[in-house]
């Protein structure tokens, strides 16, 4: 395949940037889209240039490391993470546009690398369980719902990649913070901090300058663990309960 | 902004509702209006429940528009016009999404016009009139057709604000959870349909001749 790239350059933070536009030939379908960064880096190494600075670590689509904003769709047009993207997804010719997630609160730090030092922060604000200490406590002590099982594990699936807030015409993480808050929500041992630990969150994300949540659905369209749009829905029923209790 | 909006939302209907009364003639349509001034007496004054109904109505509005605005001012130093995509491509969102911060002010416009023309009527196309009936009557004969226009164009934008935003204010009341968001969908554009079709039939059925 022949692809025509066209990739965010940003040397710095405090650098302007600007898309430059790379060649491709002899690209292979069977790449992942990260392979065929790799490749291109490797082109531009022998030429003496700069290599592109992207995110990635596991390449198993588990980690939540990489993430790029391809052809305007975050993580590209799979729903899946942009390592786990393959270059079969596209077609020979195409010209591909990839720039990096776009918020305040994630700064290009260089290229394609974003600093989510944001989302950390959300969760050191109130995505935690206390644990007593002592002997373990037997596995049956603690009864949970089935469903109520499943719901928890569905959020917490959540890599904090960042493409909801990518997506989001707001710059919101709103579904990353409603992912964490259903899931440590939904289990006995995320009861004692449930009422503070909404307010903290919440708190916490509008002051790293995210955006509001106007409920659009764009995160949950492109999360590739597929969180469910209704974990916002939950997040606003624990806020109002906690904010009509006064905590917070 | 989903209280506030509830608000409105209700209004609208009750709104509607008395639009409607034009099909059973001037005297219903005008008797309605004139029961309004009346409404809570004798234990309010005259036009007491209308004027504090107006003062809810006005907060609602400002308060609504408030939140806008600041989630408006939030989105844009969340994502500066600086580091806007280049290319952005629509995955999910619905077109009425798209059109809620313009159509919203499309609609407050709207509104302004629509309060000097029929209510206070200081805009008064075909002859001012003590008539709420004869203001209607005048006012969207075929000669006034952009008044008309205006009119549909402002009644689509509350169609479109309504589908997206009673959705949404639902979310953010907490009740959209994934089982119930099929019927939550259907009722937010069953609601928005059935407000721009009632207030589309009014005007159009003046201009059409069907109702002077």
């Amino acid at each position: 395949m022949n692809i025509t790239l066209r990739v965010w350059r940003q040397k710095g933070r405090d650098d302007e940037g600007r898309m430059v536009t790379y060649k491709l030939t002899d690209v292979s379908p069977d790449m992942s889209f990260l392979e065929m960064l790799d490749v291109l880096n490797e082109k531009l190494t022998l030429e003496g240039e700069e290599p592109v600075a992207f995110d990635h670590d596991c390449r198993e689509g588990i980690c939540g490391a990489c993430g790029v904003v391809i052809d305007g769709e975050a993580h590209g047009p799979e729903r899946t993470t942009t390592c786990q993207l393959h270059m079969r997804s596209f077609n020979d010719g195409d010209t591909i546009t990839v720039e990096p997630w776009r918020a305040s609160a994630f700064p290009v730090v260089k290229d394609l690398v974003v600093d989510r030092g944001a989302f950390d922060r959300i969760i050191q604000a109130g995505g935690y369980v206390s644990a007593p200490t002592g002997t373990a406590p037997d596995a049956h002590a603690n009864p949970i719902p089935k469903p109520d099982a499943d719901r928890a594990f569905d959020a917490a699936t959540c890599i904090g990649c960042g493409a909801c807030v990518a997506a989001c015409p707001n710059a919101s993480s709103m579904l990353f913070t409603a992912a964490k808050v259903t899931h440590l929500g939904m289990l006995p041992q995320g009861q004692p901090e449930r009422a503070s630990r909404v307010v903290q969150m919440v708190n916490q994300q509008d002051a790293e300058d995210f955006g509001g949540c106007t409920n659009i659905g764009e995160c949950a369209a492109v999360c590739p663990k597929g969180i469910p749009l209704d974990t916002i829905s939950q997040l606003n029923q624990d806020l109002l309960g906690s904010l009509s209790k006064g905590i917070g | 902004m989903a209280v506030t909006g509830a608000i409105l939302v209700l209004y609208l209907i009750v709104h509607m509702y008395g639009n409607l009364k034009v099909f059973s003639g001037q005297e219903a349509f005008d008797g309605y209006a004139h029961g309004l001034r009346e409404l809570g007496e004798p234990l309010l004054p005259e036009s007491g429940f209308l004027w504090l109904f107006r003062l809810v109505l006005l907060a609602s509005v400002l308060i609504h528009i408030y939140a806008a605005v600041s989630l408006w001012l939030r989105a844009r130093r969340a994502r500066p016009a600086s580091q806007r995509y280049q290319v952005k491509k629509r995955v999910h969102r619905t077109y009425a999404s798209y059109t809620m911060r313009w159509g919203g002010v499309l609609i407050a416009l709207f509104v302004i016009f629509h309060v000097l023309h029929l209510a206070v009527n200081v805009i008064s196309p075909g002859g001012a009139s003590d008539s709420p009936y004869e203001r209607l009557v005048n006012g969207f004969q075929p000669q006034f057709w952009f008044v008309t226009l205006f009119y549909i164009a402002a009644v689509i934008a509350v169609g479109f604000h309504l589908r997206h935003g009673i959705w949404s204010g639902l979310a953010t009341l907490g009740v959209n959870q994934a089982n119930r968001q099929p019927v939550l969908n259907t009722v937010a554009t069953g609601i928005a349909l059935i407000v721009t079709v009632g207030f589309l039939l009014p005007p159009l059925a003046v201009t059409f001749g069907l109702v002077s």
